[in-house]
């Protein structure tokens, strides 16, 4: 069977036009996906858990259902200080419903952005955010910057759909009109494409942002000959540019946020845009991982107030990044209690956390084993999310899709589990 | 079957004449009935007045803009924090509080219908995620096309009729509810980092101008036969000596619709500024409440200014930044390929500011000013202007000069010369306020004949008793009086159920969403228009089958069908 126009649940690319192939429940071929999107299409159907399991002794056992959400229900509502985390590759519902099960619980609820682009939210909650929608970039945008990231690696098809290789309504030739400057530590693959490639010396991106502003706001004077081994010469020529740009958009991934500076990179990058956009029109976009990293922080926000990191411990909810942070949490040995949903801190995590974490009671809502699978008591496995579940989820600019189901392996979704486990919760701890 | 009786209220429903009579009101399975029986869940109003559900014609609570106004602003957040109690979730949030935390608040004060005044399409399905998760009211969302592609094409080419047709798909794919257009032009020409002045200005690279846009939609719109007219925000919002571009918009529009205004045009404070400058700068209310008196196709709304901290935020994302520029605290944008665009930023409106007193002076006027409390509707643009629960005191401020006198005497002191406010003696009544806050609201949306804000038979049971005692109550006196009786409605009754009491939440409820769908002939189905399609897939960064928002976003709904004449 061949399904069209299908959802990539890989990236926050959330590329919406792949052509997917089935026989019975294989998934036998992916068209228009890059090789992320169709390996892990390929395959989700393959090394599934086959039911939930328990640890027993040193050995797993295989449990129902049941008997696993009852001991999720069990060991949160025991703990003093609950931690749920996880919530960036899976539908924005079950994210809704683990809001609600934390705020129940007065526990902490945190997403991978405090491990990713938190500190680019850090930056927008002091200075703002001049974005658009990615479409708005590919029409018009003729100048490109990514700093700080490697977009042909992690979000292989961002370049062809919105940016250098995509066709633009206003850009007679998209491909050579547009211009692309690639900022970063080393020259990756990207770098070797652009028409401008600034390295920058590991730490230097302040500096170097520091300088550009300067530039801009014709300050070249200040500038000293080299900043953080960019020349002054490549300053000039750099700032030159995003100048007469008529729709410049700049892009950027964790090599700005969480390198020396983490948010105040990213602020001093907002304020370049600003600065720019009083001569020429300007944009930024965070290069957002997961492909729904971005909806977890949107349903936290429109449920809590606060985009991730939020605290339910005293009734209200309470947001302090770097305090009510999964890892601050883990490291400090607080939380009590984990229930991890859709996301691997066992293979991203500090050490000193994953130990933390493996002398807790904890749970693993997922549908593979991964490297957090050997850290928890419990595993319930799930349906893929725009394989076998729907749902919805949030691209790097805030756009909402709703990502499809195009097969049915017979596993519950996320958002089941996760009500079914609050709905125990609720039998014990009334609302 | 559920009963409710509420018993000995004083009702005032404008729509149905009442004003003042102590009656019972029945209430059977969601809806006004002559009489139920005596098991009937009773409520004393024990005299208080009694209204219709308030209905907010122009408020932004749910959606992109609204949420990134959240996501950027934690320091807002910590001032409206409540714990979690019963069925009620924690809230946070003062100017752009939480979902949960603005149905609350306005459940508290009474209202029952909200119209989202802004949903870009292309991220219409996040605006229904947040309706659903809107307990107490019934909300829709007016839809945002001003800077559409396929819409200022069509107009180009003079195809009125193509307008409509791309309009009425795009309502029924994203399950809108009415015509919303931002500053026409404007938000396509901030694409580049343009804006245009005025309604004559031409659109790069489309070859239209707003003046063209508004009147092709004001037309389109009749032509669907949609409940509400066109949602307008004028061009050149909150610049000196922006009132005669309004006046000149005003005078654009025809006479098409018997039973309702052709335009909607909000937020009118914003656009109703004299001077030439900053310094110069001075109130035009009384030539835009000329206007508006004269043509009776108009309706406003208010746009009132409240002294404190806000947040602004608009599809008009030029008129952000210039903001920005001028305030210098932090500024989003959030520009929506092929539609519309958007801006967001923090404010403080000041007394000790000339410019936020005379603001602040301005909205009143306009409130004083237009004769017919039907076609100047009490809002705030929320949180544009205020948050929401300012009503209250905007409701005291219209109906008492002795107040408007002493807030008037801790303005700026320069305010009196360029603002006619100290010479207005007039008093608005308790009917007026009815009309303005509720009655005249649902009869601009269109929504009186769904049963919206009335309280005849086979209306919709919303309603609020308010702890003020009219016959007892001089408001040109009392206002402190009126002032907490609007904040903290005595009882709350959405769709037959009590929802609200005394301040507290009753109940987790669920809303209904009201959308329109408009009947188009298949020759005009644009889903099989090549053109259209060809447009869509090639510009947009979706697909177009992945575009229209699914009937699973929608819980509980009402799809009103339009008889579209295309
Ligand atoms: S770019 Fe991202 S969303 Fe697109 S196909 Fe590749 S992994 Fe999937």
């Amino acid at each position: 069977m061949i399904h069209e126009d299908m959802i990539c649940p890989f990236c926050g690319c959330l590329c919406d036009d792949l052509v997917i192939e089935t026989e019975g429940s294989e998934v036998v071929r992916v068209d228009n996906a890059c090789t992320l999107g169709s390996h892990k299409l390929m395959n989700a159907g393959k090394h599934r858990l086959k039911a939930p399991i328990m640890r027993d002794g040193g050995a797993w056992r295989d449990a129902s259902y049941e008997e696993a959400m009852e001991y999720t229900a069990g060991i949160l509502l025991d703990a003093d200080r609950p931690l749920l985390y996880g919530w960036s590759s899976t539908q924005g519902e079950a994210q809704g419903a683990g809001v609600s099960m934390a705020e129940l619980l007065g526990g902490v609820i945190d997403s991978t952005t405090s491990v990713c682009h938190g500190p680019s939210i850090l930056a927008i909650q002091e200075v703002g955010h001049p974005g658009c929608t990615l479409g708005q970039v590919k029409n018009r945008a003729d100048l490109i910057v990514y700093w700080g990231c490697n977009p042909t690696e992690a979000h292989p098809r961002h370049m062809s759909r919105y940016t250098t290789y995509a066709d633009g309504y206003f850009l007679e030739n998209a491909f050579r009109d547009r211009k692309l400057i690639i900022v970063d530590v080393r020259k990756t693959e990207t770098g070797s494409i652009a028409d401008e490639f600034m390295q920058v010396k590991p730490g230097g991106d302040y500096a170097v942002l520091s300088a550009l502003r300067a530039i801009v706001r014709g300050r070249e004077d200040v500038v000293p000959p080299t900043v953080a081994g960019v020349t002054k010469e490549q300053l000039l020529r750099v700032a030159a540019l995003c100048k007469e740009a008529k729709f410049g958009a700049l892009f950027f991934g964790v090599g700005l946020t969480m390198s020396p500076g983490k948010y105040k990179n990213v602020r001093n990058a907002i304020e370049l845009v600003d600065d720019l956009n009083r001569y020429t029109k300007w944009t930024l976009t965070p290069l957002r991982g997961h492909y729904n990293v971005y909806g977890s922080n949107e349903v936290f926000t429109w449920m809590t107030g606060y985009p991730y990191a939020v605290d339910f411990s005293r009734q209200i909810a309470f947001y302090n990044p770097g305090e009510t942070t999964a890892v601050d949490i883990l490291a400090r040995q607080e939380c009590d209690a984990a229930l991890i949903v859709a996301s691997d801190p066992g293979a991203h995590f500090p050490k000193k956390c994953l130990e933390h974490l493996a002398s807790i009671p904890s749970v693993l809502i997922d549908p593979m084993h991964t490297m957090t699978t050997p850290l928890v008591r419990c595993q319930i496995p799930v349906a893929v999310t725009g394989m076998d579940a729907s749902g919805t989820a949030y691209r790097m600019d805030g756009v909402p899709i709703h990502v499809k189901k195009f097969l049915d392996l017979g596993y519950p979704t996320d958002t089941e589990i996760i009500t079914k486990i609050f709905e125990k919760v609720t039998e014990v701890r009334h609302p | 079957m559920s009963e409710l009786l509420v018993k000995n209220a004083y009702v005032i429903d404008p729509i149905n004449r009442i004003d003042g009579e102590v009656m019972d009101i029945a209430v059977r399975d969601g809806r006004i009935v002559e009489d139920v029986g005596p098991k009937a869940e009773v409520i004393d109003a024990e005299g208080c007045l009694t209204l219709p559900g308030g209905v907010d014609s122009h408020t932004h609570v749910c959606g992109t803009k609204v949420n990134f106004g959240r996501y950027m602003s934690p320091e807002d957040m910590r001032a409206g924090r409540e714990v979690r109690r019963g069925v009620k979730h924690a809230t946070s949030g003062y100017s752009v509080p939480t979902t949960y935390a603005n149905s609350y608040r306005y459940a508290l004060m009474g209202y029952t219908t909200l119209l989202e005044g802004a949903m870009a399409p292309l991220e219409a399905r996040h605006t229904h995620e947040e309706f659903s998760a809107t307990p107490l009211q019934d909300m829709m969302a007016n839809t945002l096309f001003d800077g559409n592609w396929g819409v200022m094409k069509a107009v180009s080419e003079g195809d009125i009729e193509r307008v409509a047709a791309i309009v009425g798909w795009t309502l029924s794919a994203v399950k809108g509810f009415g015509i919303k257009l931002t500053n026409p032009g404007g938000t396509e020409a901030w694409g580049y980092g343009k804006d245009l002045r005025c309604i004559k200005d031409e659109v790069p690279h489309f070859g239209v101008t707003p003046a063209e846009i508004i009147e092709a939609m004001i037309r389109a719109c009749e032509m669907l036969r949609l409940p509400h007219s066109v949602h307008l925000h004028c061009n050149n919002l909150g610049t000196p000596g922006n009132y005669s571009c309004t006046v000149g918009t005003f005078n654009l529009v025809p006479d098409l619709n018997e039973k309702r205004q052709s335009l909607y045009a909000t937020h009118v404070q914003f656009h109703s500024y004299g001077g030439s400058d900053w310094k110069t700068f001075c109130s035009k209310a009384e030539p835009v409440a000329y206007t508006v008196n004269n043509r009776p196709q108009i309706v406003i709304d208010m746009g009132q200014v409240m002294f404190g901290k806000t947040t602004t935020m608009t599809a008009d994302g030029p008129m952000e930044f210039n903001l920005y520029r001028l305030h210098h605290n932090k500024w989003s944008n959030h520009d929506v390929e092929l539609e519309t665009g958007s801006g967001i930023i923090p404010v403080l409106y000041r007394k000790k500011n000339l410019v936020n007193s005379i603001m602040w002076a301005i909205g009143l006027e306009l409130g004083l000013l237009v004769k017919d409390p039907w076609r100047c509707l009490l809002t705030t643009d929320n949180p544009n202007g205020a948050p929401f629960v300012k009503y209250p005191e905007i409701i005291a401020l219209l109906m008492s000069k002795k107040y408007r006198d002493a807030e008037f005497a801790t303005v700026h002191r320069r305010t009196e010369s360029r603002v006619d406010l100290p010479a207005l003696d007039r008093e608005l009544d308790w009917n007026e306020i009815a009309v303005m806050t509720r009655a005249g609201q649902a009869k601009a949306l269109g929504i009186v004949d769904i049963g919206k804000g009335h309280l005849g038979i086979g209306a919709e049971a919303d309603i609020a008793v308010y702890p003020l005692k009219v016959g007892e109550i001089d408001p040109a006196q009392e206002y402190q009086k009126v002032i907490d009786g609007f904040a903290r409605a005595k009882w709350t009754v959405k769709r037959g159920r009590p929802v609200a009491r005394d301040g507290e939440i009753l109940v987790h409820g669920e809303n209904t969403t009201i959308w329109v769908d408009p009947k188009i002939s298949p020759e005009r189905d644009m889903s099989r228009d090549p053109e259209f399609t060809e447009m869509f897939n090639h510009w947009y960064s979706v697909r177009m089958s992945n575009y229209p928002v699914q009937d699973e976003y929608l819980k509980r709904h009402l799809r009103m069908e339009t008889e579209a004449a295309i």
